[in-house]
């Protein structure tokens, strides 16, 4: 099914190609809109927008090395009722990701949205991503992207792309009506831009790109990028497992944690309108406190950290995407993706689950089988 | 360790191990009073967080207990009970909470004597591994 184009590169940046062709895709007049991280003509910050008018990209740039926020929640806002017509988001693979398990939550539609996905080699976080940029916008994402395609460094001064991104198995979009590939491609001569379902070859026809091959080093990029990742991620799952092997090292390695339940907000798939912790199940009475802190002569407050980080886990981890929005949120640096992401490893796989793999995959917790974990109930059914 | 008494909270569905219970009682069979029911409508009801909350208030195990599969009074809420279960699991432990330390059964209505036998059990196991950590770690 996949068909294959590719953009032509002028002048050696693959930005203003990649925005002339997003032009093109506005101006077949198929779609209603176009959702895309443009930098903001204010402030050098990069924002998702919704442009309708094709002449509203100059600032278009999903290559700059930073996603502020998991686009997937805006994509279920404006999905989630009819559109009576397109709209086309381009976004990461784990914005694409996460996008899925929201629709599989009933958080937005697939049916009336393009999803273009574009090869990720990674992100800074908010923080550092000025440092890297400052006021250079394009340049910016040109340099990050003239060293970090095809294996290269992506460190600058004391920092490097964010832990979720070292660690992320995905760089390559999946679930993607077109995606765009940079792995294993000259970018300063082409990009390819691959038409994975009927709804992305529909549209590229109109368009009109001229038909492409694969290029012969993309495989290979793709594997040693993911294998380089895979080994970080096995390594973090290692080290935070051991960091947080009992309740001890838990509530250490949650000790700086204030409760501001950004990481929660920040979070794609923790979709609930008013999370528990904000119910007054939680406005517990003072003299609550009070007997609480007798128990042992001391109460940490704010209370209820390790229970809100573990409600967390068996709320979510089954849908966690490992996007790292979580950690890019905290503002005190507790490392929360190293956490879910190697907690959603190990519930992820108990029930053979992958979150954002594939749409006709349901939730694990919203199934079940008559017949199953018969270990739960010591070898009874 | 000998004069530990554990304490163990137990989501009992209303339906089937709650009337066990209830015919315990009325049979006048003993069981050990370390057992705190709880009773919930179904376990499918039994949010997992509400487990979470049990352990790290110092809950030494907790019980889910409801009807035998096919005998749920709402379908299915007890085969989404023992996915939650499989969740808190997979989950628990990692953080170093001991699996027996969390048990789900069936036990229908009319079961007062395995109601009273299985108390007493677990009752005697979690005896043996001892007060959950948490007890003496967690400043909340
Ligand atoms: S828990 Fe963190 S890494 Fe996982 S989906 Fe949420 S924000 Fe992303
Ligand atoms: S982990 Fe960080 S973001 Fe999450 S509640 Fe704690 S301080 Fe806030
Ligand atoms: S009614 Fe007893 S488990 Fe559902």
């Amino acid at each position: 099914m996949a068909k294959i184009a590719k953009i032509e590169v002028t002048d050696s940046n693959p930005l203003t190609s990649l925005k002339g062709f997003f032009k093109s895709l506005l101006e077949t007049g198929e779609l209603k809109g176009l959702m895309v991280p443009q930098h903001l003509p204010m402030k050098n910050v990069v924002m998702p927008t919704l442009v309708t008018d094709p002449e509203k990209l100059e600032g278009a740039d999903p290559l700059a090395p930073v996603f502020p926020l998991n686009a997937a929640k805006l994509v279920g806002r404006l999905t989630r009722k009819p559109l009576h017509g397109s709209v086309a988001a381009v976004l990461r693979p784990c914005e694409i990701r996460a996008f899925i398990e929201l629709v599989k939550l009933k958080q937005g539609s697939m049916e009336e949205v393009v999803l273009v996905g574009v090869d990720c080699p990674g992100a800074y976080s908010n923080v550092n991503y000025p440092r890297f940029a400052g006021e250079n916008r394009d340049d910016a994402t040109l340099k990050f992207l003239g060293s970090a395609l095809d294996g290269g460094s992506t460190a600058f001064e004391d920092f490097d792309i964010s832990t979720a991104c070292m660690a992320c198995e995905h760089p390559v979009p999946r679930n993607a009506d077109l995606s765009i590939g940079l792995f294993g491609v000259d970018v300063n001569k082409e990009l390819i831009i691959t038409a994975n379902t009927d709804k992305g070859e529909d549209i590229l026809d109109k368009v009109g790109l001229s038909a492409a091959e694969e290029p012969g080093a993309r495989e290979g990029a793709i594997a040693a990028l993911v294998e380089k990742r895979t080994a970080y991620r096995d390594r973090m799952f290692e080290e935070t497992s051991e960091a947080t092997s009992d309740i001890e090292k838990l509530n250490n390695y949650l000790a700086s944690c204030v409760n501001c339940y950004n990481c929660r907000v920040a979070c794609p798939v923790c979709y609930c309108r008013e999370c528990v912790f904000l119910t007054d199940a939680f406005d517990h009475e003072p003299v609550q406190y009070l007997s609480w802190a007798k128990g042992k002569g001391m109460l940490k407050m704010p209370t209820d950290t390790v229970f809100f980080h573990l409600t967390r886990l068996v709320h979510m981890s089954t849908a966690c995407v490992g996007c790292g929005q979580c950690s890019n949120a905290c503002p005190n640096n507790v490392p929360v993706v190293e956490l879910f992401k190697t907690l959603a490893s190990y519930t992820q796989k108990a029930f053979a689950y992958e979150a954002g793999r594939s749409p006709e995959e349901e939730p694990p917790l919203s199934v079940f089988h008559e017949a199953e974990f018969p270990e739960v109930t010591g070898g009874k059914h | 360790m000998a004069d530990f008494e554990p304490t163990i909270i137990a989501f009992v569905c209303n339906w089937c191990t709650y009337t066990a219970a209830d015919l315990a009682g009325t049979s006048r069979l003993t069981y050990p009073r370390n057992v705190r029911l709880i009773r919930v409508m179904c376990t499918g009801m039994v949010d997992p967080q509400y487990v979470v909350k049990a352990f790290l208030a110092g809950a030494d195990a907790v019980l889910v207990s409801g009807c035998h599969p096919g005998d749920c009074h709402y379908i299915n809420g007890n085969f989404k009970a023992r996915r939650r279960i499989k969740l808190l699991k997979e989950i628990l432990p990692r953080f170093g909470f001991d699996e027996g330390r969390l048990r789900l059964t069936w036990i229908g209505a009319s079961e007062g004597v395995d109601f009273a036998h299985t108390m007493t059990q677990l009752v005697d196991e979690v005896r043996a591994l001892g007060p959950n950590d948490v007890r003496s770690q967690m400043v909340l």
